[in-house]
């Protein structure tokens, strides 16, 4: 549908995956997010970085439904998370609207999420027989499937506890994977694991952009990861895109001083 | 063979016993109360709505904080002046159950809370929907948590039955005043009622035994604890060990 851009700022792409409008997002008088506008495309990997507390996770929840903007619009394949159209108005909406944006989003967390109840095959089967109304044997068979690729084939029956926080990552991200969304968030998926984890779970990561047609969202401290898998990088500091564009400029020769600045300070660790 | 003239215990063994039906009665009565009380009260304070959440708090510090005989008085006296005509079972039952549905709100309302909240955003993130998300995801967490609170609910309630015996109800403790007061010698009969509240509250206690392996088979936690020691690899997961132990 064309949209009338009453700001006249930026118009949103109109074959954009996921489209941020001036969205805000304020805890009590915290400008965490600060009228954002943001297109990613169809396929496009983009990585978030940006010191902690510049708000670069809250750009994944807000992607995710997960919290709702304290102003601006979110649209998702087509339909808007937190909105309904009527006569070519926005009209707030609630969280049926947005159960129906989130099918075409997946995200993977920091801590994994899995359920700790569950084996690692049901913590992917679950959502499919439930979300999906996958039988369970072709649950079960797609499940099989993605764990593997992982390089779970063995572990389909430990739970969450028995197993290394890098399996438990690739867990999560097979889970993920299974709902074949169009669009998945990484939130800074490698910092709660030991440095020799780190390794298998970007790998797995890395492969997934190379060969899926998915479109990511990737907040990540992993500089040469990002710069390796990214078509775009944004960095984001105070709730704001300081800088973006070309993963080999940004990355390489930022023009940015707060860049500059940031890029130094990880890279001297 | 007890002379006629002085009575013993023994002749009146059969009215001791027939109060343990009625305590029984009281007890799991009152039990019932307690948890659909305990999960009203508990799950209404965690309300995102002041308006279930305020009433709710009122509700549970009025009832911990005024006495249960009080508020059994008057139920059971007062509450009829005002038309509301309450058996004596009905009325003793709704103030244990609600007394200790006040205090096992909080039990509810901390096993919810003890689950971490990712499990919730992992939950939405997926798409599941808020039924699943209760029953098969919360509740399977935090439901084995509230088991071993329960036991001690449960045996309070067992307890507090005897106040019933103020307001005319024939259960364990009644009988044993009313046979006390024909014998001459006390100390055999309140023996005997200690003995029999305490063999009834064991055999409770082996029943919230049991109804812990239930629960923990239901909410998918058997194997866990063994297998997860076994388990060589767990040591890099993030979550420490005693998280799991139970």
């Amino acid at each position: 549908m064309p949209r009338e851009d009453r700001s006249g700022s930026v118009a949103m792409p109109e074959d954009a995956l996921l489209g941020m409008r001036d969205v805000t997002m304020r805890f009590g008088s915290r400008v965490v997010v600060d009228s954002l506008d943001l297109a990613v495309k169809p396929r496009e990997k983009l990585a978030i970085i940006g010191p902690s507390g510049s708000g670069k996770t809250t750009i994944l929840r807000l992607a995710m439904g997960l919290e709702r903007p304290s102003a601006g619009w979110i649209r998702i394949d087509g339909q808007y998370l937190w909105h309904t159209e009527r006569n070519g108005a926005l009209i707030a909406a609630g969280e049926r609207q947005a159960r129906r944006a989130r099918r075409a989003v997946g995200m993977v967390f920091q801590q994994f999420n899995l359920f700790p109840h569950m084996t690692a095959l049901q913590n992917v089967t679950e959502p499919l027989i439930h979300v999906l109304a996958l039988k369970r044997s072709e649950a079960h068979d797609r499940a099989s499937d993605l764990l593997t690729r992982v390089g779970l084939a063995t572990h389909f029956d430990h739970r969450p506890a028995q197993l290394s926080g890098g399996q438990q990552q690739r867990v999560a991200i097979a889970r993920s994977l299974a709902l074949r969304p169009k669009l998945m968030l990484f939130d800074e998926v490698t910092s709660a694991l030991d440095p020799e984890l780190v390794g298998e779970v970007l790998n797995v990561i890395r492969d997934l952009a190379h060969t899926t047609s998915m479109a990511m969202m990737i907040v990540t401290h992993e500089i040469s990861f990002a710069a390796d898998i990214a078509d775009r990088v944004l960095m984001f500091d105070h709730g704001r895109i300081v800088e973006e564009g070309d993963p080999q400029v940004v990355l390489r020769q930022p023009q940015s001083p707060r860049t500059q600045q940031f890029l130094k300070a990880i890279l001297e660790r | 063979m007890s002379d006629q003239s002085t009575p013993t215990l023994r002749d009146y063994l059969p009215l001791l016993f027939q109060g343990v039906p009625v305590t029984l009665e009281l007890t799991f009565a009152s039990i019932i109360v307690v948890i659909i009380a305990g999960f009203t009260f508990g799950l209404g304070r965690s309300s995102k709505s002041r308006f279930i959440r305020w009433p709710a708090g009122f509700a549970v510090e009025v009832l911990r904080g005024s006495s249960a005989i009080a508020q059994l008085f008057w139920a059971f006296y007062v509450l009829p002046f005002l038309g509301i005509d309450l058996s004596p079972f009905v009325a003793g039952i709704a103030v244990l159950g609600l007394n200790g549905g006040a205090y096992f709100s909080e039990v509810v309302r901390a096993a919810f809370a003890s689950v971490p909240k990712g499990q919730t955003e992992a939950a939405v993130a997926l798409n599941l929907s808020s039924w699943f998300r209760l029953r098969r995801i919360i509740l399977p967490q935090a439901l084995p948590l509230m088991v071993p609170p329960f036991g001690n609910a449960l045996i309070d309630m067992l307890k507090f039955t005897a106040l019933l015996s103020l307001v005319t109800i024939q259960e364990l403790a009644y009988r044993a005043d009313a046979i006390r007061s024909v014998l001459a010698d006390a100390g055999p009969v309140y023996g005997l009622t200690l003995l029999i509240y305490f063999a009834i509250s064991l055999a409770l206690s082996a029943i919230v035994q049991r109804l812990e392996v239930v629960v923990n088979r239901w909410a998918g936690r058997t194997g866990h604890v063994q297998d997860a020691s076994a388990s060589p690899e767990r040591r890099s997961s993030g979550v420490p060990r005693w998280a799991f132990g139970r």
